[in-house]
């Protein structure tokens, strides 16, 4: 009789790749998610606040009470998100306690470790983990994520950190799958990553687990320009429910993350859409604002 | 030339295509109707059912999917491709494509942490067949047409009905091509007795 191995690599990245083509929302309570669900969500990610109004409110941002997870994963049957603070055990283990599906281990909360991340091989439930380059990537694979996204500036509506972080590790993935592999050691080392994930990528051509785009999706057209720099997906943050009308921008940024390239489509799809949210310009942002500093 | 489609409006569609590509059968990204036209036989691939049905009525697929059925041309479904083409979904007043007479349940093996992978026999196909179960759903129970092919620990996992084929778990994520191999077989079986009739 064979035994069912729960947690293993395939399945943990398997989960990803279900994901794929989809767009992920940030919710803060039942009804939010339900929005999501019924605008065709792949999955929610259940927040106490969404990123801009963690900027906005300062302070600490720690794991959400367990409360509002409870709610959201009671009120839908997609698969719910949460975010743990970055190396930490303790939160990331009451979440899997609690069952969500997936934990982003996240810089949009404040980091509980300035050194370490999460061993996140030792878990059951599979991890998602924020990149800005190659090197970084590759270090949260090595350490078990099972999905990526590019961190992109959390909170701001700006889409410009998401095309530069995406940008980046996608050229450098086509360098590595270029390179000779008596060349892939000296490009580990000067990149911080694990030789034999770079080995990985080479083999395969790509990465070995999904990467979505992050961080200032606010219009279907953000959306489907991810999806034409070549994210697998697209996790929105404050852009549906911080935009005029969450149900349509919703809709509007599924359809456009599928039907990214039908741009007569993508015509209809940005009409009346009523006001997106408000952004922020990067450089307005000071040193200790930038989300995406986070992490290492 | 055979065509293979995999309906391409979210989920594991490159898993599939590259399957589908390693049997030597060429594959065909199907997002809509006209898509669909070009192809003769269709995988329903793993994803999420719920957002997947949003797009197939947004983009008025879903009467061309039930015809494609009734014409005869193979499907199969994977996981959330299994949700929607079976008859009857338990919790749910209504299903979605519909053809497959089979009452499925969603999530049944529970959340994520539950997720697994095992090894299962597939009568007529397959041997020590590793299964990933993802969040799957599972068949509860069928009506007398419909063969089953698996089960796993009581669960029906795998059926046939004719020329509709449907698995709660994800072949596609393993480099074990045979369950594709079988339904290409299906489609170039049907293809010939088209040709025939």
């Amino acid at each position: 009789m064979t035994i069912n191995q729960t947690g293993t690599d395939r399945v943990k990245r398997g989960m990803a790749e279900m994901q794929k083509g989809g767009v992920i929302m940030d919710v803060i309570n039942a009804e939010q998610a339900r929005i999501a669900e019924a605008a065709g969500a792949v999955a929610v990610m259940a927040l106490e606040r969404v990123p801009s109004d963690i900027r906005a409110a300062g302070g600490v941002a720690r794991m959400a009470d367990p409360r509002i997870m409870e709610e959201v994963m009671g009120a839908v049957t997609i698969p719910v998100m949460a975010k743990a603070r970055i190396g930490h055990i303790t939160e990331a283990r009451i979440l899997e306690a609690m069952g969500v599906d997936y934990i982003d281990e996240s810089e949009v909360l404040t980091p509980a470790d300035e050194e370490y991340h999460l061993r996140k091989s030792e878990f059951t439930v599979p991890f998602v983990c924020g990149c800005k380059d190659l090197g970084e990537a590759a270090r949260r694979i090595g350490e078990g994520a099972s999905m990526l996204r590019t961190k992109g500036e959390p909170g701001t509506g700006n889409i410009v950190e998401a095309v530069r972080h995406l940008r980046k590790v996608n050229a450098h993935v086509r360098k590595i799958v270029h390179m000779n592999e008596d060349e892939l050691m000296t490009e580990a080392k000067l990149l911080g990553a694990p030789y034999d994930v770079l080995l990985q990528i080479k083999h395969n051509g790509k990465l070995p687990v999904v990467n979505f785009a992050a961080g200032g999706v606010a219009t279907p057209a953000d959306a489907a320009l991810m999806m034409e720099l070549g994210a697998d997906g697209v996790f929105v943050g404050s852009g549906i429910f911080k935009s005029e009308n969450p149900e349509k921008f919703a809709r509007a940024i599924v359809e456009a993350t599928t039907h990214y390239q039908d741009y007569k489509l993508l015509v209809e799809i940005s009409k009346d859409l009523g006001i997106p949210m408000k952004g922020i310009e990067i450089s307005r942002l000071s040193a200790q604002d930038r989300m995406q500093d986070r992490g290492w | 030339m055979v065509k293979i489609g995999v309906l391409a409006l979210q989920g594991a569609v490159s898993e599939h295509v590259r399957s589908i590509e390693a049997c030597g059968t060429e594959a065909v990204i199907v997002k809509s109707t006209s898509d669909l036209a070009l192809v003769d036989g269709l995988i329903l691939p793993g994803g999420e059912s719920t957002a997947m049905r949003k797009l197939i009525d947004r983009y008025k697929m879903l009467t061309p999917l039930v015809e494609f059925a009734a014409a005869g041309k193979p499907m199969f479904g994977t996981c959330a491709g299994l949700i929607l083409l079976a008859r009857n979904l338990v919790g749910y007043d209504f299903a979605h494509i519909g053809v497959l007479k089979a009452t499925v349940e969603r999530n049944s093996f529970g959340r994520q942490v539950d997720s697994f992978e095992t090894s299962l026999d597939i009568k007529d196909i397959a041997t020590d067949f590793p299964a990933v179960f993802i969040r799957a759903p599972h068949i509860v129970e069928v009506e007398k047409e419909v063969e089953i092919l698996a089960t796993h620990e009581g669960r029906i996992v795998m059926v046939r009905q004719g020329h509709l084929l449907g698995c709660s778990f994800h072949p596609e994520l393993t480099d074990d091509h045979r369950i594709i191999a079988y339904f290409t077989k299906m489609v170039k079986e049907s293809l010939a007795k088209q040709v025939n009739v």
